[in-house]
């Protein structure tokens, strides 16, 4: 059987990955990505503990996070369009009226 | 013990008059106003004819509790209200003469432009001063205390733009408080160790003890404490020194408040007291020698005065002094019938001479007056009936009771007899000289009046057009005469004793010790001798007073320059005032500033404050930089913040 640490790191540098990409790309899509990558490393965290402990919570919050990100994803796509439409950008840096 | 219950109304009338005046007063008519004032006022004094007209020594004394107020354990204070024959006489005076004082109000201050303030004013001293004579228990009355004397403090300063009466406000303000301060102690003590502060109940705890004539116990503090808040509020020694300088208010204030009643709380007090300072011999002997002390100090000022106001000023001190002796040779009853006479005939002389001040026009000195007899002989006739009632000559009111203080004081020892009678001496000189140098002669102020335009200096200028003595309206002159009757006629409830009797149920506890002296004492022809000193000592004053002021108007002036530095010490009144700013203002306002305000107020609190904001306002500088706006650089911090997190978790799970 493979260790829980194996996955554990794997969870941590997908985790990382995304929170790089998100700290760094500029393109909205992508920081998108970038967030889907980081939920994917936690989810791959719960289904870990959840077969090593032989308890169902951890994969049936997998299941919620999986709902929740569709939705969002679903959401955002949809504000990412919007935000095209008028900005004819996909730059965050120049998406920026909220900012003082 | 009987219950009556319409004794809660004869406070609460004119405090309805002073809250009516003053919220509406400034929108109001000055007849709707005066009407006002003096329905209430007179509504309590009508109340207390009614209540004085039912009462009966055998029911007495009645009570009336208004509500709870204080409910500690087994202690508890109500406000509730009592009265006995000692409450009835205070209650009579101050409505009495309040109310006489109220119309003659009408007629001094109805020109002013603060006239609505001013009634309100005085509606709310009346108020308070009956509280304090209603009281049933120590802190109703020190309600009232306290009250009389913000009234005090509001009207001393009514023309509150003058520099002089503002300070003259506060210092009355700041002195009493010094005499409050022992009073308040005097209330612990009792509430420590009598468990309450209600009269009937402290009395009934303290009727048991027995002197304290081998040194100083409980009873002796309470009663020393109790002389300190009297000494304040009465203007004894050493706390006199705010009484003349009150005459900066309005006359009608310095008439009623600083003549007539508030200034007689403390003999009231004592007086009410009489049972704890019966039991404390060396309470008694120190409020005997602060009074008679006073009474001789404050008489030598009054000689070399020139204001008129400040002459009655520092004889009211004096008069005062006189009350204070009789309280301190058991002479209770004696010390309440000056309180009253005096009330009577002192009240007179600030009104006429606030009639005199009134008709030339706002002046004070009496070296500028003169001649006004015959401008304004209704004036001159009344205030004469009352110099020579606190002069002492019989039948006058002043004579029957001052000389009923001396025949007891004299029953004490007869050192406080010989100094009462030299005051009575200086006292009857300074009045007459007061009356000579006012109405005598001629007048000697229509010189200053054209140089001086129509002399708009003084305070109590009404107008311009004064530009001859005049006499007052009969609004004013109405008070002056009723005074006077009573300044005439007043001693005669004295007569046989009548007053003592009427009053000894109330000083039972106390006369049963002093009793043994005063049969002692009892001879008749002694009685008589010694009246016929004191009234033979009046009219020398009278006499010297008429040579040198009359006669001889050249005289005074003379004698005062070979007298050289007694009568320049005597002039500035003894320096007094100097001496109490260099011991106690200076230190305390030289501490203030360097100490409280530069270095603990400037050096510690305003420094902590300043230094903390500024450390606060540096870090904030560096650290707002953080917050750019750019969302990614929060992701960024959010992300650092969560690896310092996990790896101190790590870093401490490896622990």
């Amino acid at each position: 059987m493979i260790p829980l640490s194996y996955y554990l790191l794997l969870s941590g540098i997908l985790f990382a990955c995304g929170v790089l990409g998100f700290l760094i790309k500029r393109n909205i899509i992508t920081i998108f990505m970038s967030i889907e990558l980081m939920l994917n490393g936690v989810n791959l965290s719960f289904v870990a503990f959840a077969a090593q402990w032989h308890a169902l919570s951890g994969q049936v919050f997998v299941f919620f996070v999986m709902v929740v990100a569709a939705a969002e994803t679903a959401v955002g796509l949809a504000i990412i369009i919007a935000v095209y439409r008028t900005r004819e950008t996909l730059n965050v840096d120049r998406v920026n009226l909220l900012k003082l | 013990m009987t219950p009556n219950p319409y004794l809660w109304l004869i406070p609460l009338l004119p405090l309805a008059g002073a809250a009516i005046n003053g919220f509406f007063g400034r929108r109001s008519s000055k007849k709707a106003i005066t009407t006002v004032a003096l329905v209430f006022c007179g509504a309590a004094f009508l109340m207390a004819l009614l209540i004085a007209a039912r009462f009966s020594s055998a029911s007495a004394p009645y009570y009336f509790n208004l509500a709870h107020w204080l409910r500690a354990g087994s202690f508890q204070v109500d406000f509730s209200f009592y009265l006995d024959q000692l409450s009835l006489v205070m209650l009579l005076v101050v409505t009495g003469v309040g109310f006489l004082i109220h119309i003659y109000s009408v007629g001094y201050m109805w020109d002013d432009d603060g006239y609505y303030r001013f009634m309100s004013y005085m509606n709310l001293f009346m108020f308070f001063m009956l509280t304090l004579v209603l009281a049933k228990n120590y802190l109703v009355m020190f309600i009232g205390w306290e009250g009389v004397g913000l009234a005090s403090y509001l009207l001393i300063g009514f023309w509150f733009t003058k520099d002089s009466a503002a300070a003259a406000g506060k210092k009355a303000f700041i002195v009493n408080r010094i005499g409050d301060f022992g009073f308040l102690i005097a209330l612990f003590l009792m509430i420590k160790h009598f468990g309450s502060l209600d009269f009937t109940r402290v009395f009934t705890a303290v009727r048991p003890l027995s002197p304290e004539t081998a040194g100083a116990g409980l009873l002796t503090a309470i009663g020393l404490l109790l002389m300190v808040g009297a000494a304040g509020k009465s203007a004894q020694i050493p706390l006199y020194v705010w009484l003349p300088d009150a005459m900066e208010g309005p006359t009608p204030v310095s008439a009623l408040i600083h003549a007539a009643t508030m200034v007689t709380a403390g003999v009231y007090m004592v007086a009410r007291s009489s049972m704890i300072f019966e039991r404390a011999p060396m309470a008694m002997m120190v409020v005997a020698i602060i009074g008679t002390l006073t009474a001789l100090f404050a008489a030598t000022i009054g000689i070399a005065q020139t204001d008129i106001k400040k002459v009655l000023a520092y004889s009211t001190v004096s008069q005062l002094g006189y009350m204070f002796m009789a309280c301190g040779v058991g002479a209770f009853s004696a010390g309440i019938f000056h309180l009253m006479t005096h009330a009577f005939f002192k009240g007179l002389l600030f009104l006429a001479a606030g009639s005199v001040i009134h008709g030339i026009g706002g002046e004070q000195d009496m070296r500028k007056m003169g001649g006004l007899r015959t401008y304004m002989p209704w004036t001159f006739a009344t205030m004469g009936i009352a110099t020579l009632a606190i002069a002492g000559i019989p039948p006058f009111a002043g004579f029957w009771s001052k000389d009923e203080i001396l025949w007891r004081a004299f029953g004490a020892s007869w050192v406080y007899w010989l100094i009462g009678v030299i005051t009575a001496f200086i006292t009857s000189f300074y009045m007459f000289r007061l009356m000579y140098m006012t109405f005598g002669g001629e007048y000697r102020g229509a010189a200053a009046q054209e140089a001086h335009g129509h002399n708009a200096h003084g305070p109590d200028n009404h107008g311009p057009g004064h530009g001859e003595p005049h006499e007052s309206p009969w609004v004013m002159l109405a008070p002056l005469a009723i005074l006077a009757v009573l300044s005439l006629v007043g001693g005669f409830v004295g007569y046989g004793n009548r007053f003592e009797h009427f009053l000894a149920p109330v000083f039972r506890g106390a006369t049963e010790v002093a009793q043994e002296a005063s049969s002692e004492a009892g001879d008749s022809k002694l009685e008589y001798l010694l009246m016929a000193v004191s009234v033979s000592v009046a009219g020398l004053g009278w006499l010297l007073a008429y040579l040198l002021y009359s006669r001889r108007p050249q005289l005074p002036a003379r004698i005062a320059q070979s007298l050289g530095g007694l009568y320049q010490a005597v002039a500035h009144k003894y320096y007094i005032d100097e001496l109490y700013a260099v011991l106690f203002v200076k230190p305390l306002v030289d501490g203030s500033t360097t100490i409280l305000w530069h270095d603990v107020d400037q050096g510690v609190i305003d420094a902590a404050v300043n230094d903390s904001a500024d450390v606060a306002r540096h870090v904030s500088d560096n650290v707002r930089h953080m917050q750019s706006g750019n969302l990614r650089s929060y992701a960024g911090w959010v992300a650092a913040g969560g690896a310092v997190v996990i790896a101190y978790m790590v870093w401490m799970g490896v622990r």
